[in-house]
């Protein structure tokens, strides 16, 4: 593949780059186990795969701090991932067993981490906007600076609850980043058929939110572009918009028969735009790394991989008794 | 090592399949993402990729074989630097047996039923000293004790603030707690139901008031899917502590689509608490209740009501616990079952019939999630009989249910069948007289009572 120029300047650290290149990887390599668990028979349901698309989760969370929160709909493995949730129970939760972050309840698109201020995993397009908004809205109200990472497709972007919370969000000047992961198809349905703008963050200025159009192929411009979000939140200024332009390499879902688009147009954004590919020829011809680093690297993830693999497979079944739990919660809650 | 690549699940629902055609021959190297063959499902023609690097060992299922099971191993892969002599060692990813045992049912032997506890407690002491307020005032009462009470308390909703209410529930919170904490929104239910919902995740308890509940058809997404299922889909670590209130049911002369009753609907949902208070107390000390109860909460009010005036207990913190049901009247010859505006017609039908010596006793079941038919069953095993009201439709509807609980628990103590009183099955109409056909009615309480006591 031929180098590619990075939107940003790539005066980041060798430790940076390597960061990024780890993560990505953990991503691709981890969906690519659960693609085959999915085969096997091991995850059953819907399973949405984010390969393609690793550089607009690990780019946007290198640009946020502790204590801030992020929300996406149904393609979420990408995200848990990124923002630091254990693979062991994530891949439990999709075979469905007891060591899942949701003891096998929520499944594949309904995971949940406190901990890591990771709300969801929402199965239904776009209601998960005005729930990030939501959250914006307590850490605005508690008086503290924190922001909201919310995630949708440009499928969603076509919701009329979207467009309910950009007008309440910028009314109230919530610190919420909406991050529209455009990957260019809304299930097999192509954004020009779909999408009256072909630029959607420009919908925003609708309501007075600022926003811009990212290169989601490249994790420098995504982090560049997510500091000056975040940082713009931060001062109060209310929220904006990130359109990431990005590209999912796999099927809508594990039943999608690709009829929507030729082989040849997925195969050359693997082979001209990948976002992981990208990282690695960064790092070797900058000279912050070599070869055997970067197998080292690939060596670690898989070992990370399969013994996720194997935990999802090893944990037991939730036993029966959890049908009935969770139901109501009869304590006061948790402090958020 | 070798490793076996097997006939792979397509879909949620796939069993078997046609290899349609194989991409890579024998000998092939593959990388991860290659597409090696194509396969037919019932559904579709779909590619099948490589997941691991390695050389094509040998293809194990032939190109046009049709009907083969998932997890059938079709191609052998090796990995860099092996041979056709590593095969034979071969191992199967595991795949999961199909678990074909059947499912532990319980035994088709009816449990005995159990026997009804039923919490006759008074609402409040015994010689407390009380005061007329309206339903209205009692509600708002509520939210101001509980706004003082806890900072992470807020409502919003259309016309809640400057306004004070459109149908005044929220007068005067504007100038107490300021307007960070009592909230004019857009008419935009879908999103600020979503915004409390998310708002109730960070940490605050948000009161959302919908100007009707009719309006909130366009937000039940989210107090379904968002609010109700959340605290079960992340394995108990999220709950929602949000109140979702305002008038139900019809008003009047507002026609169909600003009159239903939503108290079927939402009882049906696991996860979520539902209350339809009658009497002023019970407003005030359910609403309460709700604003600091750890779940979602729907709170069915009524325009009608709003103006009446009740009894009140003059003390610091009254709040009524969910799940119990309040017995109004007591009674010997049949139970007539109620809620909400339901119990005018209830109580004033019991007055009338005890003129003609039928004693009647009246339950108000307030919460209809949770719902205290123990307090039922255990009236019934004295009365024998069973009326129950609501103006709500008759399909599905809370009388239904109630009257299957006591078909289930309290069979061999009914003398008479369950009569259901209920709102007409049609859209509510504009007209006058019609209006009134359309809901149920102090007269129907009667005549189905009479019928019931074959008197």
């Amino acid at each position: 593949m031929a180098p590619r120029k990075s939107a940003a300047k790539p005066d980041v650290s060798a430790d940076q780059l390597k960061q990024f290149y780890r993560d990505m990887l953990l991503i691709r390599r981890f969906e690519e186990k659960a693609g085959q668990l999915y085969g096997m028979g091991l995850i059953g349901g819907f399973c949405h795969l984010y390969i393609g698309q690793e550089a607009v989760v690990v780019g946007l969370e290198a640009a946020a701090e502790e204590g801030d929160r992020r929300i996406t709909t149904y393609r979420d493995h990408g995200h848990m991932l990124a923002c630091g949730m254990d693979p062991r129970g994530i891949m439990a939760e999709l075979t469905g067993r007891e060591g899942g972050y949701s003891r096998g309840k929520g499944g594949s698109m309904h995971m949940f981490s406190i901990e890591k201020r990771f709300y969801g995993g929402h199965g239904i397009v776009g209601a998960n906007v005005p729930l990030g908004a939501g959250l914006a809205f307590a850490d605005r109200y508690l008086g503290n600076d924190r922001v909201t990472f919310t995630y949708f497709g440009e499928g969603a972007a076509n919701q009329g609850q979207v467009y309910e919370t950009f007008n309440m969000a910028a009314l109230w000047a919530l610190p919420v980043i909406f991050v529209i992961e455009n990957n260019q198809y809304a299930m097999g349905t192509a954004q020009k058929r779909s999408t009256s703008t072909p630029d959607i963050y420009t919908r925003g200025a609708a309501f007075g939110i600022p926003g811009e159009a990212v290169d989601g192929m490249d994790v420098l411009a995504v982090k560049a572009a997510g500091d000056k979000a975040v940082a713009h939140c931060r001062a109060g200024k209310g929220p904006y918009i990130l359109e990431i332009k990005t590209y999912r390499y796999r099927g809508h879902s594990m039943s999608d028969p690709a009829k929507y688009r030729t082989r040849e147009e997925v195969q050359k954004m693997r082979e001209e735009k990948d976002a992981i590919e990208h990282v690695r020829d960064l790092m070797l011809s900058g000279g912050h790394a070599t070869e055997d680093d970067l197998k080292a690297i690939d060596r670690e993830i898989k070992d990370i991989v399969n013994k996720a693999a194997d935990f999802a497979r090893e944990s037991p079944e939730p036993a029966p008794e959890e049908l009935w739990t969770d139901i109501i919660a009869d304590v006061a809650p948790r402090t958020a | 090592m070798a490793t076996e690549i097997l006939m792979p699940a397509l879909s949620p629902t796939m069993e078997e399949g046609t290899l349609a055609k194989w991409l890579v021959s024998e000998g092939d190297s593959v990388k991860a993402g290659d597409i090696i063959a194509e396969i037919e499902t019932d559904k579709a023609t779909m590619e099948f990729e490589a997941v691991d690097e390695g050389t094509i060992g040998k293809l194990l299922v032939a190109e046009g074989t049709e009907g083969v099971k998932v997890n059938t191993p079709i191609a052998v892969l090796l990995e860099e630097g092996e041979d056709a002599s590593d095969m034979a060692a071969a191992p199967a990813p595991q795949a999961r047996e199909n678990k074909a045992e059947t499912p532990k049912s319980a035994p088709a032997q009816a449990k005995a039923p159990a026997a009804p506890q039923s919490d006759t407690s008074p609402d409040w002491p015994e010689g407390t000293e009380t005061e007329k307020k309206t339903v209205r005032e009692a509600l708002n009462a509520a939210m101001a004790e509980e706004m003082r009470r806890d900072d992470t308390v807020f409502i919003m909703g259309e016309e809640v603030a400057e306004y004070q209410g459109a149908y005044k529930i929220t007068q005067n919170l504007l100038d107490e707690f300021g307007a960070k904490r009592v909230i004019d929104t857009p008419i935009t239910e879908h999103g600020f139901a979503g915004i409390g919902v998310g708002a109730s995740w960070g940490g605050l308890r948000p009161i959302v008031e919908f100007m009707t509940w009719n309006f909130a058809m366009q937000a039940i997404d989210q107090i379904v899917n968002s609010a109700a299922k959340t605290l079960y889909m992340s394995g108990g670590q999220l709950n929602s502590p949000i109140v979702f209130r305002g008038p139900n049911g019809a008003a009047a002369r507002v026609a169909a689509q600003h009159s239903q009753d939503y108290a079927a609907w939402y009882a049906q949902v696991p996860g979520l608490r539902v209350v339809q208070p009658y009497s002023a107390a019970c407003a005030k000390g359910l609403l309460k209740t709700a604003i600091r109860d750890p779940n979602p909460v729907v709170f069915l009010e009524n325009e009608i009501l709003y103006g009446r005036s009740f009894e009140v207990p003059k003390l610091d913190d009254f709040t009524i616990p969910f799940g119990k049901a309040r017995t109004w009247r007591e009674g010997t010859d049949v139970t007539i079952v109620s809620f909400g505006i339901g119990m005018t017609y209830a109580l004033e039908a019991a007055d009338k019939l005890a003129e003609d010596g039928i004693s009647a006793e009246v339950i108000d079941l307030r919460t209809l999630r949770p719902m205290d038919t123990d307090t039922v069953i255990a009236s019934v095993m004295k009365t024998n009989r069973c009326v129950t009201v609501e103006e709500g439709w008759p399909v599905g509807s809370i009388g239904n249910h109630i009257s299957a609980v006591l078909m289930e628990r309290a069979f061999d103590w009914l003398d008479a069948p369950v009569i259901n009183c209920t709102g007409k099955d049609v859209p509510m109409p504009y007209a006058a007289n019609l209006e009134k056909l359309a809901l149920t009615s102090t007269q129907e309480v009667i005549d189905a009572v009479r019928q019931v006591t074959y008197r």
